[in-house]
């Protein structure tokens, strides 16, 4: 059960960052998964009055503010119009809309949780996030980070040139993913992200570069290269059990994920 | 700790503890219509409209009523009893255990989506588990409540 001693709305970034400095404070997010866990909390920090619920367009980058719900992420018609839907594929699995408009972009990214959609989503993107201390992160970075009194004040989303797909598999509709996948040609560079393995998202280093230069390659080689990387994929990524699905399970799906979503990017195959 | 906000348009002025949750706030003060069900974020028999908005009432602090205003089904009863006879109707009330949710999701999706096709309805809906009806009888019900509001709008 959680247990919260004092609950503050705080005026600005600087009263929550000094509030946080304690141990047993914590930040607010959209506390879907914060209430579940048993937990005593001294001070309970809430952001929720500093404006940090929107979604910003500038001319190089999205600004999203870290309160905001993930169903405004999931209609945001700009995101999507980048992403060609991918956002949406990502988020529209999530529990209910009532879930979505609870849970938070930042509380989602800050947990770096291992099933999260949103991370895996992000990932696939050029992606930054800026703390409160230490400023902008690439979120490749951040993902790896040791939890700290930070806050997660925007995650920034840099608007180079991308062609995505998302994919995820899941035992039944709504439930938690089985396994997330975001493939991606970012400014002409591959990258391919997996998920809930059930391990918190990674990116496939792709050291022998099978899919260099993707998008400028004929079709047929493009398929080849699909083929290899896919194998690649399942062999190299570090999947394990838990109640969800086996370990081999998962390295199939990835397997299979992998090919599907690079189908997509390479215009191959639009609807699975 | 004090909060002020409107509940089902009423102003009022309460005080709760930090650790409160909005459910329990609002069963203890006139709101049994919202059920408690899974409390794991899950079932949506805890929804309410926060702002217009769908939540999960089970998830939220009552602190976050702050500013806010939340309806529930007590403060829709018109349209609810006008809607629950469509429900009644196709048999897709059943126990009636998670009625009160559904309901409040269905008023939220008609606000959000103007003439929803039977997929974007179940995508919508997805978070309101009902353990009797299977969903079938409660997607016809509002399918044919829409018809209804169309050719009552079309009358006019």
């Amino acid at each position: 059960m959680l247990k919260i001693k004092s609950y503050v709305k705080v005026n600005s970034l600087a009263e929550a960052y000094e509030l946080n400095q304690k141990k047993s404070a914590c930040i607010l997010g959209g506390m879907v998964w914060l209430k579940m866990g048993n937990r005593a909390v001294s001070t309970a920090i809430d952001l929720s009055g500093l404006g940090l619920d929107s979604i910003q367009e500038l001319e190089d980058e999205f600004v999203i503010g870290c309160m905001t719900p993930l169903h405004d992420l999931e209609i945001n018609e700009a995101l999507n119009t980048y992403t060609n839907g991918a956002v949406k594929e990502s988020l529209r699995h999530i529990v209910g809309i009532q879930f979505r408009n609870c849970a938070t972009v930042g509380g989602s990214l800050w947990g770096r949780y291992g099933f999260s959609d949103v991370l895996t989503m992000f990932l696939g993107m050029e992606t930054w996030v800026e703390l409160y201390n230490a400023g902008r992160v690439p979120l490749t970075e951040f993902v790896n980070r040791k939890k700290d009194n930070d806050i997660l004040v925007n995650v920034i989303v840099k608007k180079v040139p991308i062609s995505i797909c998302y994919l995820s598999q899941r035992n039944s509709k709504a439930d938690f993913p089985v396994l997330t996948l975001a493939a991606s040609v970012i400014d002409g560079d591959a990258r391919t992200v997996i998920g809930a393995r059930p391990g918190r998202a990674v990116i496939v280093e792709d050291e022998m570069g099978i899919l260099k230069n993707f998008v400028n390659r004929r079709p047929e080689h493009q398929k080849e290269a699909i083929e290899a990387f896919a194998q690649y994929a399942s062999e190299h990524v570090i999947t394990d059990k838990n109640m969800r699905a086996s370990k081999e399970y998962r390295s199939l799906l990835v397997k299979v994920l992998t090919k599907r979503a690079w189908e997509a990017v390479g215009g191959m195959k639009y609807e699975y | 700790m004090n909060i002020s906000f409107w509940l089902n348009g009423v102003y009022r002025h309460e005080e709760v503890n930090p650790d409160m949750l909005l459910l329990d706030f609002l069963r203890e003060n006139g709101c049994p219509s919202v059920k408690r069900g899974c409390e794991t974020a899950n079932c949506g028999l805890c929804t309410v409209l926060m702002d217009g908005k769908p939540i999960l009432s089970c998830s939220t602090l009552a602190a976050r009523a702050e500013g806010k205003k939340i309806v529930t089904l007590e403060g829709l009863q018109r349209e609810a009893k006008e809607f629950g006879s469509f429900m009644a109707n196709e048999g897709a009330e059943q126990c009636g255990f998670c009625n009160p949710g559904f309901i409040m999701n269905v008023f939220a999706m008609l606000q959000e989506l103007k003439d929803p096709t039977e997929e974007e309805i179940k995508e919508y809906l997805a978070g309101n588990l009902c353990r009797c009806s299977g969903f079938v009888s409660q997607t016809r019900s509002i399918q044919k409540f829409l018809k209804y509001k169309k050719a009552q709008e079309g009358g006019e």
